[in-house]
């Protein structure tokens, strides 16, 4: 029973795994061919790096996402401080608020922030990618947030104005460490959810490409062979990171 | 483009709308010499009337209007009609062309373009993957929520780790395997089965769709069975149960929660997707509803006003679906992967 157990959990990790795994080692392949084994070559590697459009998507790519998560982290916890204070009434209908975006399908999301771009006459590129990315981050800040400030003494920011801080530093110096965690939880939240993103970019920014809408928008025009090794080098980075991470959390727990 | 721009009176509005916020703002700040805190949401509820409120009146403005603005119910006529979206779907001078290559628009167009039709195909292929997605992911949270089994905590990273990477990266993967010459067909000719069309049918979508969501449906699963009591099924045991006993009336009722979750976070981004359909489907299945919308503000058969109101049809969908899901776990204990 116990072997069984883990046999069809194997299975499902292959599942998951195999598309990814084979393609990392296809992008060693020197053939075109994806039927033959034609010798290890670094070859796609070096096309991938001579490719501008890669070079410039991964730019937006990143730029986009670590521009929206430190924008759409600072008004989200800020916006959660504030519903925290709030009376029930406007609490409810901040709450409620906050949850539309979450319920809209993206696609819609995507429609109706481009719809909104035309309309105004903002010409759609980099900077309605990064508003739409804001847009859909913040109410993930705002989730991660809350819960830490509610478990947090309700009492000690008023004690702190009481022993003559300003409500600004009492925010800085009081509120803000406690909160920390959920801070980063919704920053991380934020940065790879803006990563990920593919439909709400296809609708806002269709001149600028990010690096899911240049991969979308070349899937159809047949195989490009230096997408293996952009999974693989994105894979391996992935994994890197991962340990990264995982060391540090390690050594903070000893 | 430009009749779908609002009209100059609306920049004054939005001018004046942010000049006085602001000066209220800066007022406020002044008098009271700093801010209570309730003041620090008034940037989001700004951001949120600009960036949500005012995008989805926009939508349900141009499904209620025709092209010149004036207001209509054509748009939402025009979803159950099926026979005027087959001739809307071709814009008239692509239709005389067609006419001059001998083809008549029915040869043209693919099959199954009915609005309906293609709601009803979308929700059951979603419905389809969530079934196939709780079928196989409950078991496998089941598991790994196990006490006896020690890697559950890494199993969830190896289970998120192909997540992180790229949505279109990891379902173009997908699509490479399901190639003619690809792995799977290279296998099956191995074997002696020989090559089968896998790519652009309606199972590759599935299987795509099951690919992506699958984890979705174990976090929340296992999260919920992860809080569990464990002493509850003791309990049950030491009272006589058996195993399939407790399973049956002590974890699967209290793993209910973790289960609406999973289905929610499957079976929504399901019924919208595009870009699964599009890249494992290649234009050679049956749309989904997602495409659908797509092409009217992307794609050839551009119509805002029509797509808009498809919009409007999905936006109540989802809230119809979310709207039972919550009555099966009005507490929303479930949660999400947050």
């Amino acid at each position: 029973m116990k072997v069984l157990k883990r046999f069809y959990l194997a299975l499902i990790l292959v599942f998951l795994y195999a598309p990814i795994l084979v393609m990392i080692v296809q992008s060693f392949n020197a053939g075109k061919s994806r039927a033959v084994w034609e010798g290890f070559s670094f070859r796609w590697y070096a096309e991938l790096f001579n490719t501008a459009q890669i070079k410039d998507a991964l730019i937006v790519t990143l730029t986009v996402a670590a521009l929206a998560t430190i924008i759409s982290t600072v008004l989200g916890t800020l916006a959660a401080i504030g519903i925290q204070a709030m009376k029930a009434r406007p609490q409810t209908v901040m709450l409620a608020l906050n949850n539309i975006p979450l319920t809209m399908p993206d696609i819609v999301t995507g429609i109706s922030l481009m719809l909104l771009f035309i309309f105004t006459g903002v010409p759609r590129g980099y900077v309605t990618m990064l508003l739409a990315h804001i847009t859909f981050d913040i109410p993930y800040v705002i989730l991660s947030v809350l819960p830490k400030l509610k478990q947090m003494n309700q009492n000690s920011y008023e004690a702190a104005l009481d022993l003559g801080a300003t409500p600004t530093y009492a925010l800085l110096h009081v509120i803000l460490p406690e909160v920390m965690p959920g801070v980063i939880t919704g920053a991380m939240l934020a940065f790879t959810l803006s990563l990920d993103d593919f439909t709400i970019s296809y609708f806002t920014s269709p001149t600028v490409q990010n690096l899911s809408t240049l991969i979308y928008s070349q899937s159809r025009q047949g195989i490009k062979l230096y997408m293996y090794a952009l999974s693989a080098l994105m894979f391996v980075a992935l994994l890197v990171l991962l340990l990264l991470v995982n060391k540090r959390s390690s050594k903070a727990e000893i | 483009m430009n009749d779908y721009q609002m009209p100059s009176w609306g920049y004054w509005v939005m001018g004046v709308g942010l000049a006085l916020y602001l000066v209220l703002l800066v007022g406020y700040f002044i008098k009271c010499r700093g801010f209570r805190r309730p003041v620090f949401a008034s940037p989001y509820v700004l951001w949120i009337v600009i960036f949500t409120v005012i995008p989805v009146l926009l939508v349900a403005y141009f499904a209620l209007t025709d092209g010149n603005g004036n207001f209509t119910l054509d748009n939402f006529r025009d979803f159950w009609d099926s026979d005027y979206l087959r001739r809307a779907a071709i814009s008239p001078e692509r239709a005389e062309k067609l006419k001059e290559r001998g083809m008549t628009l029915e040869e043209y167009l693919p099959p199954n373009s009915s609005n309906v039709d293609t709601l009803i195909h979308s929700i059951w292929m979603a419905f389809q993957c969530t079934v196939i997605c709780l079928l196989l992911g409950y078991p496998a949270a089941h598991i790994m929520a196990d006490r006896e089994f020690k890697l559950g905590a890494t199993l969830v990273v190896l289970f998120m780790v192909p997540m992180w990477m790229n949505f279109v990266l990891r379902t173009y993967a997908l699509s490479e395997l399901l190639e003619e010459d690809g792995l799977i067909n290279n296998i099956l000719k191995g074997v002696g089965i020989g090559a089968r069309q896998l790519l652009n049918t309606d199972g590759a979508i599935q299987l795509g769709m099951v690919y992506n969501y699958l984890p979705f449906m174990v976090f929340p699963i296992y999260n919920s069975l992860n809080k569990m009591d464990y002493k509850l099924s003791e309990a049950a045991m030491d009272l006589g149960c058996n195993k399939w006993q407790t399973f049956y009336k002590v974890t699967l009722p209290l793993s209910v929660p973790g289960v609406i979750s999973g289905i929610t976070m499957v079976f929504m981004p399901a019924v919208t997707t595009f870009a699964i359909s599009r890249m494992l489907g290649g234009g050679k299945t049956p749309p989904l509803f997602g495409d659908l919308i797509e092409k009217r503000f992307s794609g050839s058969a551009l119509n805002w006003n029509l797509g808009s109101a498809l919009s409007m049809v999905m936006m109540v969908l989802i809230l119809i679906s979310l709207g039972f899901l919550q009555k099966a776990d009005p507490k929303g204990e479930g949660g999400g992967i947050i």
